[in-house]
């Protein structure tokens, strides 16, 4: 009974994730229906050869012509080869059909995926998602092309194979048909039991796939602190968790196999007892019962292969769980029936209306209200954790506030097409992020078709020009991964340089300059300047010396604004402001102080190792 | 684009190479008990298997159509004796039924003992290779490693070797059987042998081709959604959605391209041996007719040369499948092998000395040069000491080379020429563990893991208690926010620590090196760049009380940073060009005083 349920649930499964299929098989229908006819022939003639056994056999017993074992010969390889075009073709169409859908699917997950806001991704692994568009999508195509494939050959192969032995002896024929299905009967028993110990292998396979990838991305920090054994015993714990949990899963699975084996092999025994007796009594022929017997062995594979079919189904719907649960993911943020396909983005003037933030139950920003005409520039500086980055994200629409509205140029934002306000937006992420590809072509991300010229503009802005004749081929030096071979502030430049390229209205940088030295970082900002006149520009910093000649500063404190003026506004409030102007004063008079200490101990000589002179 | 990272992953492996074999044996050596019994399991189970047909031939010959002496018996007595065959045949079913499923069993747990070895072995090595390969090597490479190309191996070692032997067993007992039943209808049978090996053969060679093909392609695939998920934001920002897609696209077409190929192998494959084994059978139905209606073959005989010719070509059937298996196999253990052979660059000294407890601190650099890539000098010729517990600021342009040089000392690489003494012992001679043990550093990247906040400052450093953790995040003051965060210490970040703000990662990193308490104290500048003025004057604060009696280095951008040090080195291009007192450089009038003006002069 459990069983059946089992097989009913399967069925269901497998028919509900074709239905989800069915735009994508409805574009390839009529390949598909070609595959299945091949295949229904295929089978059917399938059927023939071991009948024509059974007729050489028999001709033999009644003592026929020598000359008609030639002619059946003859025959049985000529049917061979009708049946081989026609299982070639049914083979194949399917397949590259399942191909192609897959192709199809994983298109589709990737614009999808490009689509989705920051929040989805950060809530999941990254290892995970990218495992849903690799093995998930095979499991997929195994499911479309070898799952449908048996699935159909199975069905055609039973049903033809049982009439056919039914019109040789019924009875014999009974016999088959309570013995074969006892493997769907055991399979079904261990699979429900298998899959359960199977995803417990497969969730603890995850644990060791990520205790490895924290290791790998992490090692700076794990070599920093010499934690190699005690990361090496964590990792044997997840590890020999991982064996244990296979062990069980392998005690039951091993056993599947010989089960269908046994079981088909009960049936051939059956068959030579029963069938037997019948040649004895003469109510069959030797040759019907050969004929028979092959055709219980040509029917194991495919009654073994429905047990591997399921599985296929099972693994393949759970796939395709997880797909959907990606495709069927709405971005909050997307153009939607509140978009304006008009709305353009001219000027560059920002005003952000009572305007507050939460993440999950954290409240991060609360009635945030401010304006930045269009060719100024606000700076924004605040404590560690104020809020300041979440602001500008919501500038760009990466995450949508809680409360509020914002407007450019009068349009709220959430009535500006994406892609057109993303394109006004020149953004300099906090922690910076590199592809994999050139410099050059990092820099020109914004506009692929940029010119070298403008490329080099860029940087001699973000002042990375310098260092570029130390790459060893310049420009064209490819950046590894994440940008690891790049110095902090060679990193931080790019993607100045890349934001500066892309010749944006407004231009936002968060805590920019933060890896670079003071001379750079003036040197950056005189140019940036020039850059920024005529551009509305929002600057996240922590220095007085970034900020101070905005044309306006707020301060951002547990998520309120507390001051808001010009610098010199901002120093007679005697505020936040005051303080930090005078925290970094204060800096460089005991800077100072230090220097005017007499120092005894030390002494550049002792400091300027005489191991020169050694 | 990133097509030099694949390179490595393109390797084509042969289905036998000796040398790896020899290798593999290593691990398998270990639990040579155990092969031992799945291979007698095994040679067992195909024996049962052989003797099915040859009961059916017998009980034919003997009681269905009898010939010789069968003819006498009455029809009674013939059913009984087929009923005893069929008992007979299901006895032997059993007895293949409970060796089968111990040969799996055995084969199988072995494989994932051996798997647990290997696993345990790559990460063990990897750990102890330095940065100069993880700079080279994308993490998704690594991780290939240890969870695919192992995975492939326990194909390997569970169901291709095994089985192959297993089928091989099957395939020569078959082909002896048939030798002593008829020598003549079997060797006529075996005609078709020699055709069949050459298109197998040459299959092989398609396939192998486009399954390394599609190996690459899907590595691909891998690599690309990977890198667009980490930088999805600016993805998005920059409005590369289509673009990006086009290249995808393309990848992603390329890859159904050329498995297109192999499945025109693969879907031809099988025809191929169905024709096969049907020129066989017509053999034995042409030959063995004539043989039987002259009476020179029984048709007990005859009956099983059809039997064995199926369970001949069931094997040859999965050969193709086996075959990729075993040379995925290859392939895979060769990319390990290749990760296990590479030295680490950076290694501990046979005979290692040991610094003298209490460890003072004195760095001196002599003469040193470094590059990270032969001839492109990033140090050049770089001397000075740092006398035991006094500190000192390195300042200099970005680029300049000063992560570098920090780097050096807790021997993250190592120099080219001239050498780094600790308390006067070179850190060449120093075991790296005990040298970091003893040198902490504050890294540039604020490096989080996915774990509670706890662990992040502890690590897996157990001597470190709860009360010194929240000592130092009250140092750094992160105690403030993370003491707000839903259970507070307890609390559990995600990966990279997406959901703290970058400001808040620095101090949790830097709050881990206070923790460790270490008698050297490397920290970077970046290392609380993101950090606000006020917070950064309390790490001030907290560092001028930690750097009493420790020996210190500082990275400096900002001059304001580096008022509580002893000693100030200015780098410029990978080379020192001044050094001294704050006071002493500016009277310098040189490159210090050139940055100093330049900060406080508006
Ligand atoms: N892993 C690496 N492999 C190859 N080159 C590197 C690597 N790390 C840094 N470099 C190069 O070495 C030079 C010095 O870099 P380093 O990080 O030491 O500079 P830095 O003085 O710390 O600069 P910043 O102030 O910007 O952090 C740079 O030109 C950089 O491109
Ligand atoms: N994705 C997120 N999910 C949940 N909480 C978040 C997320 N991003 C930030 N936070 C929390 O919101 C608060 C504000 O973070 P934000 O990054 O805006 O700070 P910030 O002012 O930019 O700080 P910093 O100067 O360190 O960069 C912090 O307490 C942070 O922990
Ligand atoms: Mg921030």
């Amino acid at each position: 009974m459990h069983c059946m349920q089992a097989q009913i649930f399967i069925f269901g499964v497998f028919m509900s994730g074709l239905y989800y299929l069915r735009d994508y098989l409805r574009r390839h229908a009529g390949i598909i229906l070609l595959g299945f006819g091949f295949i229904i022939a295929s089978n059917l003639l399938g059927l023939v050869l071991p009948y024509i056994i059974a007729l050489a056999i028999d001709n033999v017993s009644n003592h026929g012509l020598s000359s008609q074992t030639f002619i059946f010969a003859l025959i049985l390889l000529g049917t061979a080869l009708v049946t081989g075009v026609f299982q070639l073709g049914a083979r194949f169409i399917i397949s590259a059909t399942s191909r192609d859908i897959e192709f199809e699917i994983r298109n589709n997950l990737y614009k999808h995926f490009v689509k989705l806001e920051l929040s989805f991704f950060q809530q999941r692994k990254l290892g995970d998602l990218v495992a849903r568009a690799t093995n998930d999508m095979s499991a997929i195509r195994m499911f479309l092309g070898p799952g449908i494939n048996n699935l159909l050959n199975t069905s055609v192969a039973i049903l033809a194979t049982f009439i056919v032995m039914a019109t040789i002896n019924l009875r014999l024929m009974l016999y088959v048909l309570v013995i074969l299905p006892l493997m769907s009967i055991v399979f079904g028993s261990l699979n429900s039991r298998l899959h359960k110990s199977y995803r417990k292998v497969q969730d603890q396979f995850g644990e060791v796939s990520a205790k490895a990838q924290e290791n790998f991305s992490g090692i700076r920090v794990v070599k920093a602190y010499a934690q190699e054994r005690e990361e090496l015993r964590s990792f044997n714990i997840t590890n020999s968790e991982y064996v244990k949990r296979s062990i069980q899963f392998l005690r039951l699975d091993t056993l599947l196999w010989p089960a269908m084996y046994m079981i088909s092999g009960i049936a051939a025994a059956v068959l030579l007892w029963q069938g037997g007796a019948d040649v004895i009594q003469g109510r069959i022929s030797l040759g019907q019962l050969v004929q028979f017997n092959t055709y219980v062995a040509q029917l194991t594979w495919p009654m073994i292969s429905l047990g591997w079919v399921t599985n296929l189904f099972q693994q393949g719907s759970a796939s395709l769980a997880r797909i959907r649960e990606v495709l069927e993911y709405q971005p909050e943020i997307a153009d939607n029936a509140l978009t304006n396909p008009e709305a353009q983005i001219t000027a560059g003037a920002i005003s952000v209306q009572h305007v507050s933030m939460r993440y999950d139950n954290n409240d991060v920003l609360q009635d945030i209200s401010f304006e930045v005409p269009a060719g100024h520039s606000l700076a924004i500086v605040g404590a560690t954790g104020a809020g300041k980055s979440t602001l500008v994200n919501l500038l760009t629409r990466t995450f949508e506030p809680t409360e509020g509205a914002i407007y450019i140029d009068g349009n709220e934002i959430r009535t500006i097409p994406l892609e057109e306000l993303h394109k006004a937006i020149g953004y300099v992420p906090q922690e910076s992020f590199l592809f994999s590809m050139t410099l050059a072509e990092n820099v020109a991300y914004g506009n692929p078709e940029m010119s070298r010229e403008e490329i080099t503009n860029a940087l001699d802005i973000s002042q990375l020009s310098k260092d570029i004749a130390d790459f060893p081929h310049g420009l064209d030096t490819i950046i590894g991964e994440r940008g690891v071979t790049l110095s902090g502030g060679q990193k931080q430049r790019s993607g100045i340089a890349r934001a500066v390229a892309k010749n944006p209205m407004i231009l936002i940088l968060d805590d920019s300059l933060s890896s670079v030295d003071t001379n750079t970082e003036a040197e950056i900002l005189r140019r940036m300047r020039v850059f920024m006149k005529n551009r509305t520009a929002i600057i996240i910093a922590h220095r007085i010396s970034a900020v101070k000649e905005m044309d306006n500063i707020i301060v951002l404190a547990d998520g309120k604004i507390t001051e808001q003026g010009t610098h010199n506004e901002l120093i007679s409030k005697k505020g936040f402001y005051h303080a930090l102007y005078r925290r970094q004063l204060l800096g460089e008079e005991l800077s100072l102080d230090a220097g005017n200490l007499p120092n005894e101990s030390f002494d550049a000589k002792t400091y300027s190792n005489s191991a020169t002179n050694e | 684009m990133a097509a030099v990272f694949f390179q490595e992953d393109e390797m084509l492996g042969k289905a036998y190479d000796s040398r790896i074999v020899r290798r593999l044996w290593k691990y398998i050596k270990p639990y040579w008990r155990r092969l031992l019994l799945a291979m007698l399991f095994l040679f067992s189970t195909s024996v049962t298997d052989l003797l099915g047909p040859v009961i059916v031939a017998i009980a034919i010959d003997s009681y269905i159509t009898p010939t010789g002496a069968g003819t006498a018996l009455s029809l009674q007595a013939r059913e009984t004796g087929v009923f005893h065959s069929a008992a007979l045949y299901i006895g032997i079913l059993s007895l293949g039924f409970t060796l089968r499923y111990l040969q799996g069993y055995t084969t199988a747990v072995m494989g994932q003992l051996i798997m647990f070895d290997m696993r345990s072995e790559i990460f063990a090595h990897l750990q102890s290779l330095s940065l100069a390969f993880f700079d080279r090597n994308p993490v998704g490479r690594l991780m290939t490693r240890i969870t695919n190309d192992v995975d492939s191996l326990n194909q390997l070692f569970t169901s291709g070797a095994v089985e192959l032997l297993g089928d091989v067993t099957t395939l020569v007992g078959i082909m002896i059987v048939m030798l002593i039943y008829n020598l003549k209808l079997a060797l006529i049978t075996f005609i078709v042998i020699p055709p069949l090996l050459f298109v197998v053969s040459r299959f092989q060679g398609a396939m192998r081709d486009s399954f390394r093909a599609q190996r690459i392609r899907l590595a691909r695939i891998n690599a690309t959604i990977a890198e667009i998920i980490s930088g999805i934001q600016v993805l998005q920002l920059f409005n590369r959605e289509k673009q990006s897609f086009e290249v995808f696209r393309n990848i992603n077409n390329d890859f159904r391209v050329v498995s297109r190929r192999s499945l025109f192998y693969i879907a031809l494959f099988f025809p191929v041996i169905t024709i096969f084994s049907s020129a066989a059978t017509a053999l034995v139905i042409w030959v063995g007719g004539g043989d039987a209606l002259h009476g020179i073959i029984t048709f007990g005989a005859w009956v099983l040369f059809f039997q064995y010719i199926d369970r001949f070509f069931l094997p040859i059937r999965d050969l193709a499948d086996k075959y990729t298996t075993l040379q995925t196999a290859m392939a895979s253990s060769e990319r390990i092998f290749r990760i296990l052979d590479e030295p680490p660059a950076v290694q501990d000294t046979p005979e290692p000395l040991h610094l003298a407890e209490p460890v003072r601190g004195e760095i001196t650099f002599k003469n040193v040069w470094f590059a990270y890539n032969e001839g492109e000098w990033i140090l050049k010729d770089v001397s000075f000491t740092i006398p035991a517990g006094k500190s000192v600021a390195f300042v200099g342009a970005t680029g300049a080379g000063k992560t570098s040089l920090i780097s050096l000392i807790s021997r993250f690489y190592d120099i080219q020429k001239g050498e780094i003494l600790i308390d006067g012992v070179n850190i060449k001679d120093i075991p790296q563990r005990e040298l970091r043990q003893h040198v902490g550093a504050v890294l540039q990247d604020p490096f989080i893991f996915a774990g509670d906040i706890a662990f992040n400052i502890r690590l897996h450093e157990s001597r470190i208690t709860d009360e010194q953790i929240y000592q130092a995040a009250a140092y750094v003051n992160a105690a403030p926010f993370i003491e707000q965060l839903p259970g507070g210490y307890s609390h559990v970040v995600n990966e990279r620590g997406a959901g703290l703000s970058v400001g808040q990662k620095q101090l949790i990193a830097f709050a881990r090196a206070i923790a460790f308490n270490p008698e050297m104290l490397l920290v970077m500048d970046e290392a609380t760049s993101n950090v606000d003025t006020e917070t950064e004057y309390l790490i001030q604060d907290a560092l001028e009380k930690l750097m009493k009696g420790r020996t210190s280095i500082i990275i400096a951008h900002r001059l304001s940073t580096i008022r509580n040090v002893d000693h100030i080195i200015v780098l410029h291009k990978g080379q020192i060009v001044e050094q001294g007192a704050h006071e002493q450089l500016l009277n310098q009038r040189g490159v210090y005083y050139r940055l100093y003006e330049l900060q406080y002069s508006h």
